[in-house]
């Protein structure tokens, strides 16, 4: 889902930037308000998370791979916004250090991966859970809904960034400057891969670690919903 | 043992297992990710490479490109794997250090 450098057009990348750079700076704003000192570690230990599940990728056998991304685990532990900011990060250090998506796409990656995932994550789980306790068997059961959903949520926003270059970007003589597939190949190609496999990696993930806290740390699973806006 | 230094356990096996991100998609035949191919790649799926795609494709070198090191391709998956670990852990401590210092800043000192 990270993509490169060139697949995209000059006023794709432009439109993401400009998108995320007023995201970036309400979600600092709102983080400065809501997250607490004590907090941060575990906001550290997000990005470290959504980072090392980014580079474990899963095949989809004779064919492509994929991966989870897991911000919709972030987004549940401490917030959509401070989520952003954690995914945000982990996504400029691959991009920068390791070639994992473009620094021209990294306005993209980051609507992508760090906005659009973690958003649609964390209500889907904040709608599902509706007021039942932390503990519930109903808060498992929304994080992997939230995070199978979310993903794929962003992998078909990925699609639809890839799927209109070819309509914004054909030289005279019929080829396409940058990336040569259209929405008719891009989104089934991207939804049907995330919606088979990757997805429920997320999905697993998610819940499982939603459980695991369940017993170990209940009280860590409240604190998203008193910083929620 | 708190509940963090637990989950900084889970992070660090799972880095030590990061390696079957390459393992497993070697062993079952997997390419590239959709839409993550290199600028060469293109000649194949569409008979020619996109001018623009081309252009900017080249834009940034990154120092670790892949999760790999110059040279380490040569002692095979295993000197692969080894680079991915490592990779990982570079890539890990900036990001914790970016996230530790971004968080700093702008969370209440309470």
């Amino acid at each position: 889902m990270h993509i490169p450098d060139g697949y995209l057009g000059p006023e794709t990348s432009a439109a993401t930037y400009a998108i995320m750079l007023p995201v970036w700076v309400i979600a600092s704003k709102i983080v400065r308000k809501t997250l607490k000192a004590k907090q941060v570690p575990l906001l550290a230990i997000g990005a470290a998370f959504s980072f090392v599940i980014m580079m474990l990728n899963v095949p989809i056998p004779g064919g492509t791979t994929g991966h989870a991304v897991g911000a919709v685990l972030v987004a549940i532990l401490l917030g959509p916004w401070a989520a952003c900011i954690a995914i945000t990060v982990a996504l400029v250090v691959q991009a920068l250090l390791f070639g994992d998506g473009g620094i021209t796409a990294i306005g993209a990656n980051c609507f992508n991966m760090a906005f659009v995932e973690v958003f649609a994550g964390y209500y889907i789980y904040r709608l599902i859970s509706g007021s039942s306790s932390v503990t519930s068997g109903r808060r498992v059961f929304a994080a992997g809904v939230a995070g199978y959903v979310a993903l794929n949520i962003a992998a078909l926003s990925t699609a639809v960034m890839f799927g209109i270059q070819p309509l914004l970007h054909k030289t005279v003589s019929g080829q396409f400057l940058y990336c040569p597939y259209g929405l008719n190949v891009a989104i089934p190609v991207m939804l049907g891969e995330h919606l088979l496999i990757f997805g429920w990696i997320e999905a697993i993930v998610t819940a499982l670690v939603v459980k695991y806290l369940q017993k170990q740390d209940p009280a860590l699973l409240g604190t998203s919903e008193e910083i929620a806006v | 043992m708190r509940t963090t230094t637990k989950l900084w356990f889970g992070v660090v096996i799972l880095i030590l297992l990061s390696p079957l991100g390459l393992i497993l998609p070697e062993r079952f035949k997997a390419s590239d990710a959709w839409g993550e191919w290199g600028a060469d790649s293109f000649k194949e799926l569409v008979g020619y490479i996109p001018r623009g795609l081309e252009k900017l494709s080249g834009l940034w070198k990154a120092p670790l490109p892949d999760y790999a090191f110059k040279g380490w391709e040569e002692k095979g998956l295993f000197g692969l794997s080894l680079a991915y670990i490592v990779s990982a852990v570079i890539g890990i401590v900036i990001t914790v250090g970016l996230v530790l210092l971004i968080g700093m800043i702008l969370s209440k000192k309470k």
